[in-house]
Order: C-alpha cells, then sequence, then structure tokens
C-alpha cells in the first residue's frame, strides 16, 4: 500500500515537473550570462581623433534578448542602434555616442541584472537606457529606471505599463490601444471588411491590449464584428476551431492582431479549409516573410500595420538596409529600424541640450524628458516623419498600412 | 457539418498526439522512467527532416529515414551517457536528469540552428475532399493516422512475438530476473530507447507537416500532451496510447469549440483526473497491485 501511495506521489510530481518545464520553455531559458556582445564597432572610444573637438560622450546602455526565445528581436535591434551609432559617430557633431548592449534573455529578472551591470559600466558618465526590446523586462527596468533617474527610451516594447506613471519612460513603437484604434479607423476609411472577425491570444497583453482597442473602436465608428476568438498561447498549433467561428459567421475579414508564427499557421489552415478573407494584421505579423521555407503565396493579399518597409525606396531606408544586410546577411525588420531612429532621436536630442557637457545622469534625464515633452522637438527617421512624444511617453507618429504582393510589401 | 470538420481535426491532431504517446509509453513501460527529452527528440528530428528537404533538397522519404538515424543515434546516446549511469539510482534522481537532458536539447538546438521560426515542408501537400467546400481532411492527417495504426500494430506484435520483444517484456517485469535467465538488460533498453527515438523522429515529421512551424521549443509543448495520452490511455499499454491519444485530440477540439478556446486545457486535464480516479491505471492500463 506504501509502495503505492508513493507511486501516485511521484506520477503526481512527474506531472507537476512536465508543467513547469512546459512553463519555463515559453520563457526563453538560454541561461548564457549576460554576456556584453562585442558592439565593437559601435564602442570605439569617441572623439580621440580631436577632429569633433570637444565633442560630449553620451553612454548608451541597451538592453534586449540576444539569446533565448526572443533573440531575432533582440538582436535587431541591437543591430540597427549599431548602425546609428556609426553613422552618428561618423559625423563628428557634438554629440557622441558609445553603446554597450547587454542581454536580457527575455526575462525581466535578468533585465534588471543587465541593467544594473550597465550602471556599472557607465561609472559616473552620463548614462542614457536604450531599451529593453520586449515588454515585461521594460516594465522591471523602468520602474527601476524611474526611481534612480535614467533616461529610458524603448525601441519595441508597446504596453502602456512601460511608460504608466513615469516621467522619465518613452516609446518608439506605437502602443497597444494606440495600435487597436489606428486599425479601426484605417479599415472604416478605407471602407474595408463589411463583417470583420478577431483572433486574438488572450494570454498575451500585447494582442489583447490590440484587439480590446481595435473592437472598441470598431463599434465607435461603425465597423461590424461578427465574431471574436481567443487562443490561450502562441504554441496553440490547432487554429481550425478559431478560423471555423469567423467563417460560420460570414467575416470577410478576419483581424489578426498576433505574432507572425502563430499567423503563419492561421493562413496555411484557412487556405486548407477554403477560407479566403482579407486577413490584416498588426506590426508583430512583421517577419513572416522572413521565415526560412515559409511559403510566401499565403500571405499573398495580407495586409499589416508595420512602421517600416524594408522594400521602402528612400535614400535612408536603402542605405540602411544595404548597410545592414551587408553586416548581417538579412534584411533588417522593424525592430532593427526602431532601434535606428532611438538612436537618432536620442542623438538629436542631446544636441539640442544646452551645457550638457556638465550634466550627471540625472540632470540629462530630466533635460531629455522636458525636451521630449516639450511639443517642440521632432525625429524624421525610418519609421515615420516628425515623430513627436506626448506627455505619456507614447509616440506621436503615423501609421503605415503594407500589403504583401508578389512577397515584397507594397506601402498602401 | 462542424461536428464533422471538429471530429476530423479532433482526430487528426490526436494521430500526432497518440504517436509521440508511443514513444513515451515504450519507454516507460519496459525501461520505467519517464523519459521527458523525448519531445525534444521529436525537435530534432523535424530540424533533421526540414534540412534534409530544404537544403540538401533529399526527397520526404528520405528525410524522414535520415531523420531516423539521427534520432536513434541520438536516443541511444542520451540513454547510454544520462540514464544508464542511473540504472539503480531513485527514479526521482532519472526523472530530474530527463528533464535536464530536455533543456541541454533545447538550448542545443537553439545555438545550432537559431531561436527563429523556420516554416517546414509538409511531407505531403493537399487534402482529400468529401464534400467540396465543406468537408475535407488533408493527406497529411490521413498519413499519421495510418503511420499511428501501422506503428501500433508493428509494436504489439514486435512486444509480442520477437525475442527481443519478449526480452523487452521480461525487463519491464522484474529487471533482476530477467537478467539471472540471460538477458542482457542493457542491450534491451537500448534498443528500446533506440525504438522510442525513432519514432519520435517520425512523429517529428508528421508533427511539423500537420503544424508547419518550427522552433527549438517545438516539441516541448506536445510532448507533455502526448505523455498525457499515454497517461490517459493507460502508460506502459501499446493500444492504450493511440486510444489516449486520439480521444485526447477530440476532447481538446470539442472542449474548443462547444466550450471555450481558453478553458480547453483546463477541460482536457479535469477528463484526465476523472479518468485516473475512476480507474487508475489509465483506460487501457494494467492496474498490478504491489505487495508490500
Amino acid at each position: 500500500m506504501k509502495k503505492k501511495n508513493l507511486a501516485a506521489l511521484l506520477m503526481a510530481g512527474a506531472m507537476s515537473f512536465s508543467l513547469l518545464a512546459g512553463c519555463s520553455s515559453g520563457g526563453g531559458e538560454a541561461s548564457t550570462p549576460p554576456a556584453s556582445q562585442p558592439g565593437a564597432q559601435a564602442s570605439q572610444p569617441a572623439g580621440n581623433d580631436g577632429n569633433g573637438g570637444e565633442a560630449v560622450t553620451i553612454k548608451v546602455g541597451g538592453i534586449g534578448p540576444t539569446t533565448g526565445n526572443n533573440a531575432q528581436y533582440g538582436t535587431a535591434t541591437q543591430w540597427g542602434a549599431e548602425i546609428a551609432v556609426d553613422e552618428i559617430n561618423a559625423k563628428n557633431g557634438p554629440i557622441k555616442l558609445e553603446l554597450q548592449y547587454e542581454d536580457d534573455t527575455g526575462v525581466a529578472d535578468t533585465a534588471v541584472a543587465a541593467y544594473n551591470s550597465l550602471k556599472d559600466w557607465a561609472k559616473d558618465a552620463p548614462l542614457v537606457i536604450y531599451g529593453c526590446t520586449t515588454t515585461q523586462p521594460c516594465v522591471a527596468v523602468a520602474s527601476e529606471t524611474f526611481a534612480d533617474r535614467y533616461f529610458q527610451l524603448t525601441p519595441s516594447a508597446s504596453s502602456p505599463d512601460v511608460t504608466n506613471g513615469k516621467d522619465n519612460v518613452f516609446q518608439m513603437c506605437f502602443t497597444d490601444p494606440g495600435q487597436g484604434n489606428a486599425a479601426a479607423e484605417y479599415l472604416k476609411s478605407a471602407g474595408l471588411g463589411t463583417k470583420i472577425g478577431v483572433i486574438y491570444n488572450n494570454g498575451d497583453p500585447y494582442s489583447t491590449g490590440i484587439a480590446e482597442a481595435f473592437i472598441a473602436k470598431a463599434k465607435e465608428v461603425g465597423l461590424e464584428v461578427v465574431a471574436t476568438s481567443t487562443y490561450p498561447e502562441d504554441t496553440t498549433t490547432d487554429y481550425t476551431v478559431q478560423l471555423n467561428a469567423c467563417k460560420d459567421a460570414g467575416a470577410d475579414l478576419v483581424f489578426l492582431p498576433i505574432y507572425y508564427t502563430p499567423a503563419s499557421l492561421i493562413l496555411a489552415q484557412a487556405k486548407q479549409m477554403d477560407y479566403a478573407p482579407i486577413f490584416f494584421g498588426g506590426d508583430g505579423m512583421d517577419g513572416m516573410l522572413d521565415m526560412k521555407g515559409f511559403d510566401k503565396s499565403l500571405a499573398e493579399g495580407l495586409l499589416l500595420m508595420t512602421p517600416f518597409n524594408a522594400a521602402g525606396t528612400d535614400e535612408r531606408t536603402k542605405t540602411f538596409v544595404e548597410t545592414y544586410q551587408a553586416a548581417h546577411e538579412i534584411l533588417p525588420n522593424q525592430f532593427a529600424a526602431d532601434g535606428y531612429d532611438c538612436m537618432y532621436a536620442i542623438y538629436e536630442a542631446c544636441c539640442q541640450i544646452d551645457g550638457i557637457a556638465d550634466m550627471d545622469s540625472a540632470q540629462l534625464c530630466d533635460a531629455l524628458s522636458a525636451l521630449f515633452t516639450g511639443g517642440q522637438f521632432s525625429v524624421d527617421g525610418l519609421t515615420g516623419s516628425g515623430m513627436k512624444w506626448l506627455t505619456t511617453g507614447e509616440v506621436s507618429k503615423a501609421p503605415v498600412v503594407v500589403k504583401v504582393e508578389g512577397g515584397v510589401y507594397v506601402t498602401q | 457539418m462542424s461536428f464533422l470538420n471538429n471530429v476530423i481535426t479532433g482526430v487528426s491532431l490526436g494521430s500526432i498526439y497518440a504517436i509521440i504517446a508511443l514513444g513515451y509509453t515504450m519507454v516507460y513501460g519496459i525501461a520505467k522512467m519517464l523519459n521527458f527529452a523525448h519531445g525534444d527528440v521529436i525537435m530534432v528530428g523535424a530540424y533533421v527532416c526540414f534540412f534534409a528537404m530544404g537544403s540538401f533538397n533529399l526527397p520526404p522519404v528520405a528525410g524522414v529515414l535520415l531523420a531516423v538515424a539521427v534520432c536513434t543515434v541520438l536516443g541511444i546516446t542520451i540513454e547510454r551517457l544520462a540514464y544508464k549511469p542511473l540504472r539503480s539510482a531513485p527514479s526521482l534522481a532519472v526523472l530530474i536528469t530527463a528533464i535536464g537532458v530536455s533543456y541541454l536539447l533545447q538550448n542545443s538546438a537553439q545555438l545550432l540552428w537559431g531561436a527563429d521560426t523556420k516554416t517546414f515542408r509538409p511531407l505531403v501537400e493537399g487534402s482529400l475532399v468529401l464534400v467540396p467546400g465543406q468537408l475535407s481532411i488533408s493527406y497529411v492527417a490521413v498519413l499519421s493516422i495510418v503511420c499511428c495504426v501501422v506503428v501500433m500494430i508493428a509494436l504489439t506484435l514486435f512486444t509480442g512475438q520477437t525475442k527481443m520483444g519478449k526480452a523487452m517484456r521480461a525487463c519491464s517485469e522484474d529487471k533482476a530476473a530477467a537478467q539471472l535467465m540471460g538477458i542482457d538488460v542493457n542491450a534491451t533498453i537500448s534498443m528500446t530507447f533506440a525504438i522510442g527515438s525513432a519514432l519520435a523522429a517520425v512523429a517529428g515529421a508528421l508533427m511539423c507537416s500537420a503544424y508547419p512551424v518550427l522552433s527549438p521549443t517545438t516539441g516541448s509543448m506536445p510532448g507533455i500532451r502526448a505523455f498525457t495520452a499515454a497517461v490517459f490511455g493507460g502508460i506502459g499499454s501499446i493500444p492504450g496510447a493511440l486510444l489516449g491519444g486520439i480521444l485526447l485530440g477530440v476532447i481538446e477540439t470539442f472542449a474548443k469549440a462547444y466550450i471555450s478556446t481558453d478553458l480547453s486545457d483546463a477541460v482536457v486535464f479535469a477528463v484526465l483526473i476523472i479518468v485516473l480516479l475512476v480507474r487508475p491505471a489509465g483506460l487501457m492500463g494494467k492496474y498490478v497491485p504491489e505487495k508490500v
């Protein structure tokens, strides 16, 4: 009898272990120590050639996942920023930037540890925090920088929680509700979709944030949402039930405020069941065309809102894409472009601050925050021109909608 | 019609769970250990198949065979290096080791192949249309159901009829006695791992054909589901794994369709708990009372 109980206990233990294993593997576990990536080309000692005169060097501490499940996002924000820093330092302007990038593996605790090592790296020199790439680590780091008074600009953490109640934290990307509102307004003005279905991940704040704002805004502007269907996590593989719900409700447009991996499965499964509505996604959809082995014909006609189009024809985008491709052999995505823009925003803001040479990090933080929220400061970048910031820390720029045609983005 | 569609979805999903569960149940039934790295061997198999078909342009059959070969070697290696030294250790130690191996495989895959998601090209494309525009079943689903049944029958015959199979059953019943009867227990257990891992490779290729995304953590969730399926059907029982897998897939799909997409996992596990309360050894498991 005793043995049987033991076996039962073991079994229960085994089950909970298996669950644990499952949960944590979702979080991006690669326990490589926060390797200071050799951001060598970015962190050359600035101004040693004398050309820059009394150029002031601002230290920029970047945080994002360069290993783990979200590595592709973190490395993109790192590489994009490195290109901008190289360009800026080559200008020999009044400000030089020195970028040090730390890995947070997409985990909040690690991000705070990375932040602490960046503070040690900067010592007493003025430091600006660039990051984090993903929302949860960013929220954790933001409350630290708020208390310690460091200026923080995130390329891609889109939740309102990141900036909420913190006067020192700003975003380069749209907030989630902002994106949902913009999506509904775009559909209304473009006259797309008489009956709309929404499929979103209700275990993910990004997806839920966009979806809820979208549904509310859709009602306000008079769009008809006929089906709302959810799934609990991005490891879900079967979406036929959700697609059937949209199909049965007669939706001719399906809004997918989700990441591209589940979206690619949804597109494939919709094709398999002969369901061909217009699919419309948020910026999380960006990257789908670069998935190795992805059948691009599945995405034909897909509409998505992304702040950056690598096929863009303006000079700055072309140079950026060429430099990025030469260095890393892949096309830059919006994360890289957001990162690039962050560096320019920091640079141009620093150029406008008087007496920056004598400031410490806290004074710089106050000066930069005041400038960003002052209403006069605006930056032109790859992800928008005339970008301004609201007092909430939210960015204000025009959304861009692209359509996939022949396997490339065409701006609408 | 939507009911039939849900049945088809459920059975296709279930057949994938079943084929993974067969690997779990084989190893548990004979080596009496829970090989949590099984899900990750599936992932490795899928990657091998992906690169064989994508980078070397091998035909799907060759890709699967290569994946089977690599996974078999991997399975035997893992068993030799990680589990064999723990043969007489408490089962909790082996369990923790298995979890460790699982992470090792995931992180190695991330280092080797990157964290980005890859799209798997299905082994077979298209679907069999039953009612045009309304009811169809993909060839991948047909293939996985057929594979599942074939593997189940083959394994049942193998363990029942062949000499090696009999040795396996003997080890399963009593390792010490089997050794006294002249059975090489270590070789038998290695053989079990080889079979389990070969099945994992097939499961990986089929799973990624049905749901064509591939990343280093691809195997972990289906691995846990399949483990549940194996327990549901009666762990150690070969037909039980098939039944458990199919039922799990159908229950999951029905729960999603008729109850709530968010609660589907809760429903699946609630059913599992009820089944285990009524039949502690699972649907088809043998309940062996142990004398103290």
